[in-house]
């Protein structure tokens, strides 16, 4: 593959484009309720209407107000429609020749549209995540040429040192000082891994970009195994993404055909092959120890650090192993420049953050916003609020790992450091919204048992602490605990927290001591009153009694 | 080799480059508990017993599996570690249906040492009273898994003394086993040598000898680091 070839191909791409597109999601979301059957439909009523010459209809990856999908766009008019039905979907094309339609008219300019920053979505909705033609035809693979023949791998890595990009998979490490680790660790040979086993209950985001846009992640990771020195790349995708696996296949035999993955890309010395490895329904496999311990074929179990991968890593060589958000972000960065980047965002926090916003909340979906932003604007902005107008009491961010936070801290800007502060973490990007109708002791608990669940045996701390949290939190739930089992529950969030071999072990408390923070007195309403319960204690305000 | 310095509870100590805090506190006659440890296999720092406040870390470090390093001050036995090492103990027996009292390896057994030494005298958490098998398949062998506490020992010694790789963990979380094979009954393994040594390097009375009977079942374990020697020593 040459320059000119790529060229070739996006101005032939341009060339056969017509002259409306209507825009039909593919997404795993989407599909779920008909949309590939709502395509047919619209194929069909293009070719009954004759429309065939400036009408075409495209598949294209997540659009992001999940919650009202099917989602159809025609484009160049932006006009959405929702909750698209394949009864209704042939009306869509009739008004493209003067008819009328009885879809539901969605809005593209309200806030939840209007006040994302599109930087790893950038593609999402846009292009065919199925054709590498479409990929090119906007820019892609331009980004790898560059790479290739204007900079050296150092170059690679000042430019990501200096966007201040953060590792998005939840714990935040500068992305720029990994790869250096990485570049300067000897290795007889060095690996690459996109950790793609997203597992936080209600967080979809890696998913949506592996199934809106699988060649941004590709093109990522080739860029970083040129920056360190690396000429093999593992996705590792959990089992439960089958359409991510599919299109990840598609779009890596798509790029080995043209020449973007394999030997000597755009006639340079650099090799890169990249293959899929498909997770076993295990969480602790997205822990970069475990996962790595599952790519080699062994029980998917954490070891302690150090070391840590950057120095032995996949079968004891150097590895690099990012989340698939922090891929999708290379390219950006290295088109339009790490100053660019680093004007995003906050001092500490740059570029933008995908969030899977789930819960009780209107616009249900998948948001990029700029670092920086409020909790309060993305829930009741962007989200548009509690559905029926019941009043939003927390949001959840950073799943089992994370914590809740309370209403009256919505002002909360959303980066890595103003999380922690509040006890919870950015975490990977799942954002649950609960009203007041949520028990916030219950919340614990089904976090604690996911946590539990998910142990996988190897420390003790996390193997029976989480059992007996589990059981304390189903106690008091019961209505059968004193004050005395909630100091216990206490003892081993502190146990388990500090004792933990690794990262789900260590944040497995963190969903009861951040409601213990904020929604002590639900938990003492729930005691039983004799021993110090809620019931005798009459200093606590009224409010905290608890629905149940 | 380097050698560093490095003060173990306010006691100066030396130690070679790439000696753990345990290696260096055991040379220095300071005792750290371990459980999962065993000299002679490969360290899993899974039991988090010999964990240690390190100055200048915030997390507390396991002393198996990390290295000493140039002005190190660690703290092995702190008010905190002991509360935390306690409550671990209290965990494991609440765990399984450990009862030293009808046990095979009571007085012989390094769970039952290591509560005592941590002035165990009850259990906080609720027992959990799992219902697991024994299996009394194997000739000479039995496994109980009642009194297991899934140090590893035996899936380490199997693989990387004997080479048969005959046991492994299956399940996880709580839920977690060990096997042999694919979760055969033991007596009808393929690879099993029956050599014993995973018996013998067994901390409780899991792993025991058939025939014996209640604090009958002591362990041999001077074996393990005779063999490494040996092996070591080899062209």
């Amino acid at each position: 593959m040459l320059l000119e070839e790529l060229k070739g191909i996006a101005e032939k791409e341009k060339a056969g484009r017509k002259q409306i597109c209507v825009r039909c999601c593919m997404s795993a979301g989407c599909m779920s309720s008909q949309s590939a059957e709502i395509k047919q439909v619209l194929e069909k009523a293009v070719a009954d209407r004759q429309l065939g010459d400036r009408v075409e209809v495209r598949r294209v990856g997540c659009m992001g107000l999940c919650g009202q999908g099917p989602l159809v766009s025609i484009e160049p008019e932006g006009l959405l429609y929702e909750r698209v039905t394949p009864e209704n979907a042939a009306t869509i094309v009739e008004t493209l020749a003067g008819g009328t339609t009885s879809a539901q008219r969605g809005d593209l300019t309200q806030p939840f549209f209007a006040r994302q920053v599109a930087v790893v979505s950038r593609n999402g909705g846009r292009i065919d995540p199925e054709r590498i033609e479409d990929y090119i035809e906007a820019g892609g693979y331009g980004a790898l040429h560059h790479v290739l023949h204007e900079l050296q791998p150092a170059d690679v890595v000042v430019a990501i040192t200096q966007s201040g990009l953060r590792g998005r998979g939840g714990g935040g490490y500068p992305t720029g000082l990994k790869w250096a680790t990485v570049a300067k660790s000897k290795g007889e040979r060095k690996y690459v891994i996109c950790n793609g086993d997203e597992g936080d209950p209600g967080a979809f985001m890696d998913r949506s970009v592996l199934e809106s846009d699988p060649h941004s992640v590709i093109e990522g990771m080739a860029i970083a195994g040129y920056a360190v020195g690396a000429n093999m790349g593992y996705l590792y995708v959990r089992a439960e993404y089958p359409l991510a696996i599919s299109r990840l296949q598609i779009a890596i035999r798509q790029a080995r055909q043209r020449g973007l993955l394999g030997d000597a890309l755009f006639e340079s010395t650099f090799n890169f092959n990249v293959e899929i490895r498909i997770g076993a329904g295990a969480f602790v496999c997205g822990e970069e120890t475990a996962l790595m311990a599952s790519i080699e074929g062994r029980r998917g179990q954490p070891r302690p650090r150090p070391p840590f991968p950057a120095e032995s890593g996949l079968w004891g060589f150097p590895t690099l192993i990012n989340n698939v958000e922090t891929f999708a972000n290379i390219v950006p960065i290295i088109i339009r420049g790490a100053e660019w980047y680093a004007g995003l965002g906050t001092e500490k926090s740059k570029g933008t953050k995908v969030f899977a916003l789930t819960g009780k909340i209107k616009n249900n979906g998948l948001i990029e916003v700029p670092m920086g932003i409020t909790i309060r604007e993305i829930v009741e902005d962007l989200g548009g609020g509690a559905p029926d107008g019941a009043k939003i009491k927390a949001v959840q961010t950073g799943g089992p790992s994370g914590g809740c936070i309370p209403a009256h801290l919505f002002d909360t800007p959303v980066d890595y450091d103003s999380l922690m502060k509040v006890g919870s973490i950015m975490g990977s990007g799942g954002m649950v919204v609960m009203d007041d109708t949520t028990n916030m002791v219950d919340v614990a608990r089904f976090y604690m048992q996911f946590c539990m669940e998910e142990s996988c045996g190897k420390c003790i701390p996390c193997r029976a602490g989480t059992v007996q949290m589990y059981q304390l939190l189903n106690k008091i739930l019961e209505r059968q605990a004193t004050i005395k089992d909630l100091e216990q529950l206490e003892e081993l969030c502190d146990l388990v927290r500090n004792t933990s071999l690794c990262g789900l072990g260590q944040t497995a408390p963190n969903p009861v001591t951040s409601t213990l923070r904020y929604f002590r007195n639900e938990y003492l309403a729930l005691l039983q009153p004799e021993t110090g319960g809620y019931g005798v204690d009459a200093k606590q305000p009224a409010d905290a009694k608890v629905a149940l | 080799m380097a050698v560093k310095t490095l003060t173990i509870d306010g006691k100066p100590v030396s130690a070679e480059e790439n000696e753990t805090i345990l290696q260096a506190a055991t040379d220095a006659g300071i005792k750290i508990p371990t459980l999962c440890h065993l000299d002679g296999l490969s360290e899993v720092g899974a039991c988090r017993l010999c964990i240690t406040e390190v100055s200048g870390s915030n997390k507390l470090l396991p002393a198996c599996v990390t290295k000493v390093a140039e002005g190190m001050e660690v703290k092995t036995n702190s008010e905190r570690l002991q509360k935390y090492r306690l409550m671990i103990l209290e965990l494991l027996f609440a765990e399984r249906n450990h009862v030293c009292a009808v046990c095979v390896a009571n007085n012989h057994c390094d769970l039952q040492n290591l509560a005592a030494e941590h002035g165990m005298t009850h259990v906080r958490f609720a027992y959990q009273y799992p219902n697991v098998p024994v299996d009394a398949s194997h000739d000479w062998f039995v496994m109980d898994h009642n009194r297991c506490i899934l140090c590893t020992r035996c899936v380490r010694v199997c693989d990387e003394i004997e080479g048969a790789h005959t046991w492994d963990v299956m399940g996880r979380g709580t839920n977690s086993r060990v096997i042999t094979d694919l979760n055969q009954p033991w007596g009808e393994s393929e690879t099993c040598t029956s050599c014993s040594k995973c018996v013998q390097v067994c901390p409780t009375g899991a792993l025991s000898s058939k025939g014996k009977s209640v604090a009958e079942m002591e362990k041999r374990r001077d074996f393990l680091p005779y063999l490494v020697q040996q092996r070591e020593g080899r062209p």
